[in-house]
């Protein structure tokens, strides 16, 4: 992290897997979208916008006041860690280095060696359908804060609010990007499961000894 | 986290160890959930008491917060007549057929507090103040909303009538539904903040609170009340039904 940032990708990615502050964001991030997931679920619950519950024993808080009280308590643990990953990330060139570029041809041609079984996963080095991914949960991310604020403060950020279509138009943004971010994460994490080597580096940052190169497909 | 979010509250908040109790009573009530459990196994429920404790300091900082986010000059949106939600939803802390009646001839709407002119007043007296309506959302904690058109006197005009201190930091309400809240004093002193009369054009029909209710359309609905008998000016932390159960305070929109 402190060493100069190269392009020199193949040996940045055999010392360093993930700099530490993109492992240390990621893990709190996980926990404070685990929260306010879980809080949102048993808000949404009071007055649900589709003739839809989600099961009272799956959601945190035990009733709706405790509920928000945990969601306007993540809220600050997820937006102010949002902010230190996404300026690490500009300032770093984390993002211009490993997520950049992603060319519909190069989606096109990972999703297709992905089917075949033939895509190659070098760890520390994302493949185009991670990039994308990546790059859409965090866009994402910044719509669920937004629409959130919204919500929260209608009348104080109203030219916010009147973005998503006011108050109620705010509402609809923020649950169906919710929906999105549980797909997401439900894929990102099946793609662990698939590709379990990955998992340890995003803790420890070190690729395992080993061949760098297998036939396993990678997570997204 | 104590000292971190130290609360905003002279003198010393009486509200505090009201506070803590509740803390507790609603720990046991509310069994814990799978998500919670979650998230805590391996603690004990002494953890689980500081977590509470986290949450309310972490509430008493929302206050603040949405303090220094309350624009006083920022106008709710209004609506046009044509947009009123029809029919306007009931909703209290209790049924419908449980709404208090109360009696419009021995009505008497108390005064207490930093107030200057602490004489009750009657109905004649209140309806003789200036009028206005206005046509706004009002935004449920649940996540609802309904537009609606409350009509009566700006809030500030009956507080400077009556002499209120107008830098004590909350507004104190008690209700004949023995509802009770309270408000900043910034949120009273707004333009759109109305002491209500009317809905609809409309005297206020019992279930919207006959025979006043206060309309903060920059407020969450709860922080609305309805059936007014007592208003009270303070410095001392006033709590509210709900805020004592764990809502936000300041609940601002
Ligand atoms: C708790 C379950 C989770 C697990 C086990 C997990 C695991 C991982 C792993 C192993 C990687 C590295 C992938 C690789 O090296 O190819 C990764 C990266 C990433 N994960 Fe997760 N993750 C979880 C939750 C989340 C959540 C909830 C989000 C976002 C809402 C998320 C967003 C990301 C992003 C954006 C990256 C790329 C980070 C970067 O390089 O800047 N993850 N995750």
């Amino acid at each position: 992290m402190a060493a100069p940032e190269t392009f020199d990708r193949p040996a940045e990615s055999t010392a360093q897997a993930h700099p530490l502050t993109v492992r240390i964001t990621h893990w709190i991030n996980a926990v404070a979208i685990l929260v306010m997931i879980l809080s949102g679920w048993r808000i949404y619950n009071a007055s649900p916008l589709l003739d839809f519950k989600f099961p009272r024993d799956l959601t945190l808080g035990g009733w709706l006041g405790g509920a928000l009280q945990w969601h306007f308590a993540a809220m600050w643990l997820l937006a102010l860690n949002g902010i230190v990953y996404l300026v690490y990330g500009f300032i770093s060139g984390h993002f211009r280095r490993d997520f950049l570029p992603v060319t519909v041809t190069a989606i096109l041609r990972d999703i297709g060696e992905a089917l075949r079984g033939k895509l190659p996963h070098e760890l520390g080095v994302y493949n185009a359908v991670q990039r994308t991914a990546y790059l859409s949960v965090i866009v994402l991310g910044v719509i669920l804060i937004l629409s959130g604020l919204a919500i929260w403060k209608p009348v104080q950020l109203q030219e916010l609010a009147a973005l998503f279509g006011g108050y109620e138009g705010a509402r609809w943004v923020h649950f169906l990007a919710m929906v999105v971010l549980c797909l997401f994460v439900l894929v990102h994490v099946i793609m662990v499961m698939l590709v379990p080597k990955t998992f340890l580096p995003m803790w420890t940052g070190r690729a395992p000894p080993g061949p760098r190169e297998s036939n396993e497909e990678k997570p997204a | 986290m104590r000292r971190l979010f130290k609360l905003d509250r002279t003198p010393v908040s009486p509200a505090s160890k009201e506070v803590r109790r509740l803390e507790r009573r609603l720990f046991l009530r509310q069994s814990l959930s799978l998500g919670a459990l979650t998230l805590m196994s391996g603690c004990s429920v002494t953890d689980a008491e500081s977590v509470q404790r986290v949450l309310w300091a972490m509430s008493r900082w929302n206050d603040r917060v949405q303090g220094w986010l309350f624009d006083p000059e920022k106008l709710a949106p209004v609506y046009p007549e044509s947009a009123i939600t029809r029919p306007f939803p009931f909703n209290a802390f209790y049924d419908e057929d449980e709404v208090p009646e109360v009696d419009a001839e021995d009505y008497k709407l108390e005064l207490a507090g930093l107030i200057r002119e602490r004489r009750p007043w009657t109905l004649p007296e209140l309806h003789a103040l200036p009028r206005t309506s206005q046509v706004t959302r009002h935004i449920c904690v649940e996540g609802w909303s309904a537009i609606g058109k409350w009509g009566g006197v700006p809030f500030r005009t009956f507080l400077e009538r009556i002499g209120a201190d107008l830098t004590a930091k909350y507004v104190g309400f008690k209700c004949a539904d023995d509802y009770y809240t309270s408000i900043d004093m910034a949120t009273a002193l707004h333009p759109q903040t109305l002491l209500a009369f009317t809905y609809a054009g409309e005297t206020l029909p019992p279930k919207f609170g006959f025979p006043m209710k206060l309309r903060i359309p920059t407020k969450l609905g709860f922080k609305n009340p309805k059936h007014v008998t007592a208003i009270y000016v303070t410095n001392m932390y006033p709590g509210g039904y709900w805020e004592d159960q764990g809502y936000n305070w300041f609940s601002g929109s």
